[in-house]
């Protein structure tokens, strides 16, 4: 009897993917039609066509995905989906209470950035192999993210929305080009640290346990602190700059495993929001409408918040029932509140859902950074990663009063396109770096090295 | 890297943690606190778009939500209009439900009463909408009518109750309003008619029957006043000698305390205590003040319900009677006037304990509570006896005493053809450049009580002349006694 010992192939899990897809796309037409059903007391008139089409987009992307990147996760992609059709559950019910309907209404709009950004998802894992590929654009990173950062407040095109300039308009579209920043930052951030890693982290000298850096390494990270004093001061945006900092400080952390750049980093953004708050009243608004939503003064001011606390009261434990509820009496209850507005009408047990749904979807890269190979690819993941967990816990802990409010959007369910588009890429890039963390050979394009952290190491003098 | 890595993950994991904590504050453990926040419109408009229940009279809904497609749902009518709106009150967006049984019932109407939490689970688990309850009142249609249309232009109050429990049959309070506009959806109206009813200077939103300024009671105080004098013995009986002078002289005082027509009441300055409440003699009773003194009034007052805090489910004011006070001020009290003031219900109450053997009835609105397809959830309460105020015996003499009041003297108006009437006049002094107010109170039939009455009508008695006031205010009552027991 003759025994062969076969390669230990990892499975693709393409089949566990398709599974969960269908079980999304399932919620979210379920969603829909429990919608229509208790505001028009009918099922929606286009079901076939557009739950065709969202079946054929979610479809092309898995059929992708098994083509070009057969070993990605197979978690990401349902749950974005998921994500993505509750959102657009949401703003439809909205457009239905405002009187919008067909192609006035947000809900199209919506679906049109979906459609654009499952093209985008679709063209980012086809037309990059090896998502190391970009560490070559590390600089050109940096130079684009700093352009888009500042773009709002370039006269002419930029746009101060509530107290905030993180808008451009060019012609009949607008943009927050924030939101792409953040991943240019991330890749610039990942390749910078890769190259730069080992000087930041076993230089210095040790005081009280800790080993602070050298004040000449302390260059980058008042780069990245005076980049986000420059977004507070003139974008007057505190989400955002605690967002780019907050990236910045965790990828530092976990480029040179220093607890000492987290304190270093905690103590300079300190610094700015005090001198934010004794600036500007805005923000002092901001904080003094978080520390008091339901005083008669503050109702006057603004009852955005107290709003969206008296919407996910109403919903209680189970909630009003989509469709059901009053989400539209809290403004911008489809972008910065759509939390609420979901939490109102599917109850906390709705909320803790949806809670959940990303809370895996971070599991899930943090998976990735975990497995993949490459220290470039580590850094990359753990920074799109966070930036998703973190940007998540600034709205979402906004609008339940963990924090003061501050305008961001929430990830893949709000509505607006600059958000869905770049959390897609976000995703996209994720699925990219999977597919190479559980790939059972490194299979290297050629041109890249096979260690890239060993030959990193050289290069600190290079620069 | 990893370590990092994995430590980073258990700060987004507390960072996950904190708002999963913080939803389940706001979702469940603060919820209900959030709710009920005056300034949420959510819970004004749920209370909109749930079915209100129906206020019932004799069948008939005085109150009711109809529905209509706007966005508040159901709107809310009250068919009869002005005749009932101290009774219901109104149901209005911005201003609320401030009066009547639309604030005293608010939970029984919207549904979210604890005797409907049963009803609500139900609701829950069948899916269906929940409905507030339909409250069935006491009150006798056709008396409510004719106390109303008697009252006419007058200001003023009438209350009939059943003397045998309580149960309220008529409660009028003059001027009245209409409540459709106050509850209207066009927000324009309903501010308009907020507006021109708070600044009226009438105040008819005031339920005159339960609270408001209250009333000097006057003259129809004097039966309380013989109440006590039969109960402490200081007389024996209907019959017994009473002083009866043209004018009391007043100790402490440069003041005398005259009758009304400045004559004796009797024979050489006596009287007997029948004829002393017949002519509503002054000084008679303002002798019996001074000998059994403000204590003893006041107690005899209290035990007829002064001072007693009453919800019938709306709050009616106590009834007040100043404490320590001096012999004068006691001879003033003893004829209704000093500082007693009262409520035309503590009023009916009198009259319904002197009918009811002494016994006073807490008086109440409600009769049953029910569902919207009309199912009993819970039937008229068990009539329920505040106290006895006087005993038996007295309140048989005092009985005779009334009727005779009406049979032979000041209250001949009210007399009803066949049937034995009580009952007492009053001219009340509130304001000595007005007209006093005009008071009646009775019961009948006398043998067998059904109905005990209190009018008030303000400003028309005339001054100096008991039987000018009893003009006005006896009718009134005769006819409502004559809508309940020909029923």
């Amino acid at each position: 009897m003759r025994t062969t010992v076969e390669p230990l192939t990892p499975r693709t899990r393409r089949g566990v993917e398709l599974v969960l897809l269908v079980v999304a796309i399932a919620i979210v037409l379920l969603a829909w039609v429990t919608v229509d059903l208790n505001r028009n007391g009918t099922v929606p008139a286009n079901i076939i066509p557009v739950a065709g089409g969202f079946v054929v987009l979610a479809m092309i992307v898995h059929l992708v995905l098994r083509w070009k990147a057969p070993y990605a996760d197979p978690v990401l992609l349902p749950i974005t989906t998921a994500l993505n059709g509750l959102g657009l559950v949401m703003i439809h019910r909205l457009d239905l209470a405002a009187g919008r309907l067909g192609a006035d209404g947000s809900a199209n709009q919506q679906i049109i950035w979906t459609t654009i950004a499952v093209a985008l998802t679709v063209a980012v894992i086809w037309a990059l192999p090896d998502h190391r590929l970009l560490r070559r654009y590390t600089y050109v990173s940096l130079a684009v993210g700093f352009i888009l950062l500042l773009l709002p407040l370039l006269p002419g095109i930029g746009r101060e929305v509530n107290g905030s300039r993180i808008w451009i308009a060019v012609g009949p579209f607008s943009f927050q080009p924030g939101e792409f920043a953040k991943i240019a930052l991330a890749i610039f951030f990942a390749g910078y640290l890769v190259q730069t890693r080992d000087v930041l982290s076993l230089a210095g000298k040790r005081i009280l346990g800790f080993t602070f850096p050298r004040g000449r390494d302390l260059g980058p990270i008042l780069v990245a602190w005076v980049l986000a004093l420059l977004i507070l001061v003139f974008e007057k945006d505190l989400g955002s700059a605690l967002l780019f900092f907050g990236v910045f400080v965790a990828m530092l952390y976990v480029a040179t495993e220093r607890v000492s750049w987290i304190a270093i980093g905690l103590l300079l953004f300190g610094v700015a929001v005090a001198f934010a708050l004794s600036a500007f009243a805005h923000f002092q608004k901001r904080v003094d409408l978080w520390l008091e939503p339901f005083s008669q003064e503050n109702l006057e001011r603004s009852n955005q918040l107290a709003n969206g606390l008296w919407g996910m009261a109403s919903g209680g434990l189970t909630g009003t029932g989509l469709g059901a509820g009053r989400p539209w009496l809290t403004s911008f209850a489809e972008s910065d509140f759509i939390f609420s507005s979901l939490a109102e009408e599917l109850g906390l047990f709705g909320s803790v859902a949806i809670l959940m749904l990303y809370l895996v979807f971070v599991q899930r890269g943090i998976r990735t950074a975990l497995g993949v190979r490459d220290g470039f690819g580590k850094l990359l993941a753990i920074g799109l990663t966070f930036s998703v967990a973190f940007q998540l816990f600034i709205v979402i802990g906004g609008v339940t009063r963990v924090i003061p409010l501050t305008g961001l959007t929430t990830p893949f369910l709000s509505l607006g396109g600059s958000s869905l588009l770049a959390n897609w890429i976000i995703m996209s890039l994720l699925l990219r770096i999977s597919d190479q963390a559980r790939r059972p050979v490194p299979a290297l394009p050629v041109g890249v090295d096979a260690d890239p952290v060993a030959a990193e190491a050289t290069q600190v003098v290079q620069l | 890297m990893n370590t990092p890595i994995r430590r980073l993950s258990v700060l987004i994991a507390a960072l996950f943690g904190a708002l999963l904590v913080a939803s389940t504050i706001i979702q469940f453990a603060q919820a209900q606190s959030l709710n009920v926040m005056a300034a949420n419109k959510r819970t004004l408009l749920d209370n909109y778009s749930r079915e209100r229940g129906s206020i019932l009279v004799g069948g008939q809904a005085i109150a009711k939500s109809v529905p209509v497609d706007d966005q508040f749902a159901w709107l809310r009518t009250y068919p009869e209009g002005r005749l009932y709106s101290q009774i219901t009150g109104f149901y209005g967006y911005s201003v609320g439900n401030p009066f009547g049984l639309e604030n005293a019932a608010d939970d029984l109407l919207s549904g979210k009463a604890d005797q409907l939490f049963v009803r609500r689970v139900t609701d829950l688990l069948t899916g269906r909408d929940t409905v507030g309850a339909t409250i069935e009142l006491t009150l006798n249609a056709k008396a409510q009518k004719v106390a109303s249309e008697g009252l006419g232009k007058n200001r003023g109050a009438v209350v009939a109750l059943d003397p045998r429990t309580g149960a309220i049959l008529a409660m009028v309070s003059h001027p009245q309003y209409d409540p459709n506009p106050l509850s209207s959806h066009d927000l324009a109206k309903s501010e308009a008619a907020w507006k021109k009813l708070s600044n009226d200077k009438a105040k008819p939103f005031i339920n005159r029957a339960i609270t408001g300024d209250l009333y000097p009671p006057g003259s129809v105080f004097k039966v309380v006043t013989a109440a006590a004098a039969l109960e402490q013995g200081l007389v024996a009986d209907e019959n017994s000698e009473v002083p009866g002078p043209a004018e009391l002289d007043l100790p402490l005082t440069e003041t005398n305390l005259p009758n009304e027509d400045r004559r004796a009441c009797g024979p050489g300055n006596k009287t007997t205590l029948i004829h002393a409440l017949e002519i509503s003699c002054n000084t008679a009773f303002g002798s019996l003040g001074l000998e059994l003194g403000g204590e003893q009034l006041r107690a005899q007052a209290a035990k007829f319900g002064f001072g007693d805090s009453i919800q019938i489910p709306m709050r009616v004011a106590p009834s007040t009677m100043p404490a320590e006070i001096n012999a004068p001020q006691a001879a003033q009290s003893a004829i209704g006037q000093y500082e007693v003031r009262t409520t035309p219900l503590q009023m009916a109450m009198i009259a319904g304990a002197i009918a009811n053997q002494g016994r006073v009835m807490t008086p109440y609105l409600i009769q049953s509570i029910r569902t919207a397809d009309l199912d009993v959830i819970e039937s008229a309460p068990d009539p329920e006896e505040l106290s006895q105020a006087v005993s038996a015996r007295t309140a048989d003499i005092l009985k005779k005493m009334m009727v005779s009041v009406v049979d032979n003297g000041s209250g001949r108006r009210a007399q009803i053809p066949g049937v034995a009437v009580g009952g007492k006049t009053g001219t009340a002094q509130h304001d000595l450049k007005k007209n006093p107010h005009a008071w009646f109170i009775s019961f009948a039939p006398a043998d067998d009580p059904q109905v005990a009455v209190a009018v008030v009508v303000e400003e028309s008695g005339v001054t100096g002349n008991e039987v000018g006031g009893a003009r006005v205010a006896a009718p009134i009552a005769k006819d409502v006694m004559e809508a309940v027991i020909n029923r």
